[in-house]
């Protein structure tokens, strides 16, 4: 193992390997998103230059190759961003029940703009570019990968509140 | 008609087509031209810049014609209506980001978004909105960054990845804003990444070195020849009042195509070092002092009178392997003439044991263009993608096709393309491991006759079988000889060794060449045991290494740094030292030349000097003088021929330099090369157990005294560190921390150097590159060392 790929646990490891033996085998990149989303996930959220390049490492990659993957995905970060992923849909089936009001609420509640991270790192409320497909229960969000659907500011207090 | 032809009709002219060619190719084989930007006929079809729509009949909408396969009966219009409605569209969308500061971009005058914008473009801009701006990164002393110029075409990604086999720039983040650039700040390190420059079609990417310098239109361009490897890759320099600006490629498929290495493109800045010597100079008193041509020359020729009255064998010269073949010429014929056959250009050489079997010259054994067909190669000693950038083109091209190529040497070089095999050992054991590869041929071919006989001692292994098998069961092959090959301490052995295994293999021997024109070189007898064409001397002169172990009374040095520049630069500082006059044909003052030379003549060198270069193919190709000369320098034919006259010697009536070499070319002009020749057989040394052994490795921005001087490529990671370089392991043994320096010992002196950890090497191997002030005066290049913490 060289000293970039030991930037990576042994769990993301065993994970990526899981992923490479359904591609063919001279095709391990085929791996990179799920190599990514793992890293970044036991990263707190975000990836960095350096785990990126144990990606392309482990993968046999370029390292620009990884950097234009995990800067062209949206579900993947590559600055430091809040613990919490908070991404409330804003298109159109959500904007028509009443997005806009759940975004401003959550907006003055954290204290911060949409794309940005509260100062002790807690949430990110994340531009979220696509239309999470629930439409039938908008206002929707999502955080950390978990749909809460029907939202009110009562339903946002007590879901953000909850999170450690 | 054959099946594979198509005919089709563009702009109403019928045209005969490939199956499958695109579109474009067939337009412009045809000279109609259909506007581009991502298009390169190099470069793999993006179809992403969207300019080259024209209109096909029965399409549904304009199709790109980069990305549009011919079809029989197609009819198509370039310039319909329909086609520049398209096309105009496109370019108002390429504009729309744009910014408009041509009046101070470098591309302004040769950009092909200018031109076009010119055929194609709106005279007023529709778009309101706010521009989009790219921050730029520093991306190394070569290649500027104005990205916000760019307009995602993606040559240069395409070049990295396609061509340099380094893929160094990518597109980053999507839509609006998607960027092309190294995402993190890093310096590209490809040695091809000045090419990226000419790929752009716009003023994103330019050259740093000239930046700001002149405007395109200011320029002239004339033609030259890069002086830096034994490609001789062909150039143009663009030159605004007499001064070189920069170098761009010259066309030229069967040498460097349309590309050129980052050392020809920016060795020019040499021209302008302030280290150049600008007049004749002599040291009186250890102090130089300048003075006119007639003194120095008098100077000069009765110091040489004085020593053919003595012994003319007291007189040696070397000649740089970068000299132009006319100059090699003249002074070989100065040195003979007085009745010395001391002459030699083998600077990188340490073996001459078996020189009388010297082919006429070592060659490539084939032509360069071949190289790409090859199906198996073994390179032994050779790093050829810093060392012959051009040529490792050829190389990986084949090697994408598929050929197993195959290397030995004494560091893991990087390769960019999969070695079939890759042995890395200690020079000590190269001979050993070259036989075990002979051996394991010879029991594949069962041709075993004619073998050394401590071949049966060699143990082989399943790598060496590999690489045996891989040479024999494929149909076009080679061996090739690299710089490491070259100036190995054993050099006659492998040499016997590499050229039974393309005996046995069927495969041609050749040599990378690591010099300008060592052919040249060759063949005009500027070697102490042949003449001119080849021919045996009666009288065998002292070579590159003798002539420096006994000093001798007068030493002339062409285009040479006796420290930097030679195998041994202690020995030839020794000598030249107590030597009673050193006569420099410089175009630099440097610091081992102002020690002990003790006249300075100053020569002109690259575009401004005249005469042919002979390259590892044999081709010779002439250039003229594009520039003046600095100063009082004069072109080195020039001065030769004016010392000759000065000396009374017979024969040196040249008028211009045209005459020389139609007199040389008449006289070598029949040589054909032939490295199949009768060596000496091989000899293995047993190794002594433990012996740390030295290597010494020439890096590419090191080579030669031209590329010394020039600024930015000194600042690219290309360049000779002056440390000594050792594995790991190496340095555990020895008891090496953080900070400390370590103590080399090596036959004839010792040093305190700072260390790198550098674990490309094998075991017991220490490396220290070439040319470097601080180390080279440490002895031989090869040689076991003792190395110990200071």
């Amino acid at each position: 193992m060289t000293q970039e790929t030991k930037q990576l646990s042994e769990h993301a490891r065993e994970e990526i390997d899981s992923w490479i033996k359904k591609y063919p085998e001279d095709q391990k990149q085929s791996a990179i998103l799920a190599a990514l989303r793992e890293v970044q996930h036991e990263n707190k959220g975000y990836l960095t230059p350096e785990l990126m390049d144990a990606v392309a490492e482990y993968l046999d990659m370029p390292k620009i190759a990884v950097y234009e993957i995990a800067s062209f995905y949206s579900m993947l970060e590559t600055t430091k961003v809040g613990k919490h992923s908070i991404s409330i849909c804003t298109n159109i089936s959500c904007m028509l029940s009443g997005s806009d009001e759940i975004v401003e609420y959550t907006e003055k509640k954290l204290g911060i703009k949409t794309g940005e991270s509260t100062a002790d790192g807690k949430f990110f409320l994340k531009q979220e570019e696509e239309c999470l497909a629930a439409c039938c229960g908008g206002p929707m969000m999502m955080v950390d990968h978990v749909y809460y659907e029907n939202l009110t500011p009562e339903k946002i207090d007590k879901i953000l509140d909850e999170l450690d | 008609m054959t099946d594979d032809k198509v005919t089709i009709e563009v702009d109403g002219k019928t045209l005969e087509a490939r199956k499958g060619q695109m579109l474009i190719e067939v337009t412009d084989a045809n000279d109609i031209y259909v506007p581009r930007f991502c298009y390169h006929e190099k470069l793999t079809v993006a179809a992403n810049c969207r300019m080259c729509l024209v209109e096909v009949e029965k399409a549904p909408k304009p199709l790109p014609a980069c990305a549009t396969p011919v079809m029989e009966g197609m009819k198509v219009q370039t310039k319909s209506e329909y086609a520049r409605n398209a096309q105009k569209s496109v370019m108002e969308f390429l504009l729309i980001n744009h910014p408009l500061d041509c009046p101070i971009c470098d591309q302004g005058g040769e950009c092909e978004l200018q031109d076009l914008a010119m055929g194609y473009g709106s005279d007023v801009s529709r778009y309101q909105e706010k521009k989009r701006v790219v921050q730029d990164k520093n991306i190394g002393p070569l290649v500027q960054t104005e990205m916000t110029r760019c307009i995602h075409c993606t040559r240069c990604v395409r070049f990295g990845e396609e061509i340099a086999g380094l893929r160094e720039l990518g597109a980053t983040g999507r839509s609006e804003y998607m960027e092309i650039g190294t995402y993190v700040e890093k310096s590209m390190v490809s040695e091809l990444s000045g090419n990226v420059i000419d790929v752009c079609p716009v003023g994103a990417l330019t050259s740093k070195p000239f930046r700001f310098s002149a405007r395109t239109w200011e320029m002239s361009q004339q033609s030259g020849i890069a002086p830096h490897d034994g490609l001789g890759s062909n150039i143009h320099f663009h030159i605004k009042q007499d001064v070189v600006k920069r170098v761009v490629p010259a066309q030229n498929e069967s040498i460097n195509e349309v590309w050129i290495s980052d050392r020809d493109r920016f060795s020019y800045e040499g021209l302008y070092s302030e280290q150049r010597l600008s007049s004749p100079m002599v040291k009186q008193d250890g102090k130089w002092k300048p003075v006119d041509w007639s003194v120095a020359f008098d100077m000069v020729s009765n110091n040489l009178k004085e020593s053919v009255s003595a012994d003319p064998k007291s007189i040696a010269a070397l000649v740089s392997p970068s000299s132009s073949t006319e100059e090699a010429f003249l002074l070989q014929k100065i040195v003979r003439g007085l009745g010395s056959h001391n002459i030699d250009h083998r600077i990188h050489q340490g073996d001459f044991s078996d020189q009388e079997n010297d082919p006429v010259y070592p060659w490539l054994g084939q032509d360069i263009a071949e190289i790409e067909n090859l199906d198996a190669a073994l390179l032994i000693g050779a790093n050829p993608r810093k060392q012959q950038p051009l040529l490792n083109l050829r190389l990986r091209k084949a090697a994408l096709k598929g050929a197993a190529i195959s290397a030995l040497n004494s560091i893991e070089y990087d390769f960019n393309y999969q070695l079939a095999n890759n042995i890395v050992v200690s020079p000590l054991a190269m001979v050993g491991e070259l036989a075990a590869i002979l051996k394991a041929l010879a029991e594949k071919t069962g041709k075993n006759q004619d073998l050394p006989g401590f071949i049966n001692k060699i143990e082989i292994n399943s790598t060496h079988r590999a690489i045996a098998d891989q040479l024999v069961s494929v149909k076009t092959t080679s061996v090739l000889a690299g710089n490491a090959f070259s100036s190995h301490p054993e050099y006659s052995s492998l040499r016997f060794l590499a050229s039974k295994i393309a005996e046995l293999s069927s495969s041609t021997f050749g040599f990378l060449g690591e010099f300008a024109n060592e052919t040249g070189c060759w063949l005009t007898g500027a070697v102490p045991h042949r003449m001119v064409a080849g021919q045996h001397s009666a009288q065998i002169g002292l070579n590159a290494i003798s002539m420096f172990e006994n000093p001798l009374k007068t030493y002339l040095l062409f285009n040479i740094d006796p420290l930097c520049d030679t195998w041994n630069g202690s020995l030839a500082m020794n000598s030249l030292e107590q030597a009673e006059s050193v006569i420099a044909f410089s175009a630099f003052r440097t610091p081992s030349l102002d020690k002990v030379a003790t006249v300075y003549l100053p020569i002109s060198i690259y575009a401004e000097n005249e005469g042919s270069l002979i390259n590892v193919q044999g081709t010779s190709q002439s250039f003229a003088s594009c520039v003046s000369p600095q100063g009082e320098a004069r072109p080195g034919w020039k001065v030769l021929r004016v010392l000759a006259n000065h000396l009374q010697l017979e024969k040196f009536e040249y008028e211009d330099v045209t005459g020389l070499n139609k007199e040389v070319n008449d006289l070598i002009g029949n040589v054909s090369p032939n490295n199949k020749a009768q060596y000496r057989e091989a000899v293995l040394n047993k190794p002594s157990d433990n012996a740390v052994a030295r290597v010494t490795d020439t890096c590419m921005n090191s080579l030669d005294v031209l590329v010394r001087h020039a600024e930015s490529l000194q600042q690219t990671q290309d360049i000779s560190d002056g440390k000594v370089h050792l594995n790991q392991t190496l340095a555990n043994k020895i008891g090496l921390e953080n900070g400390a320096s370590v103590l080399i010992e090596q036959s004839e002196s010792s040093l305190n150097l700072d260390y790198a950890i550098d674990n490309r090497l094998p075991e017991n191997t220490i490396l220290i590159h070439a040319a470097h002030p601080d180390t080279a005066g440490l002895g031989a290049w090869y040689e076991n060392v003792s190395i110990r913490k200071a």
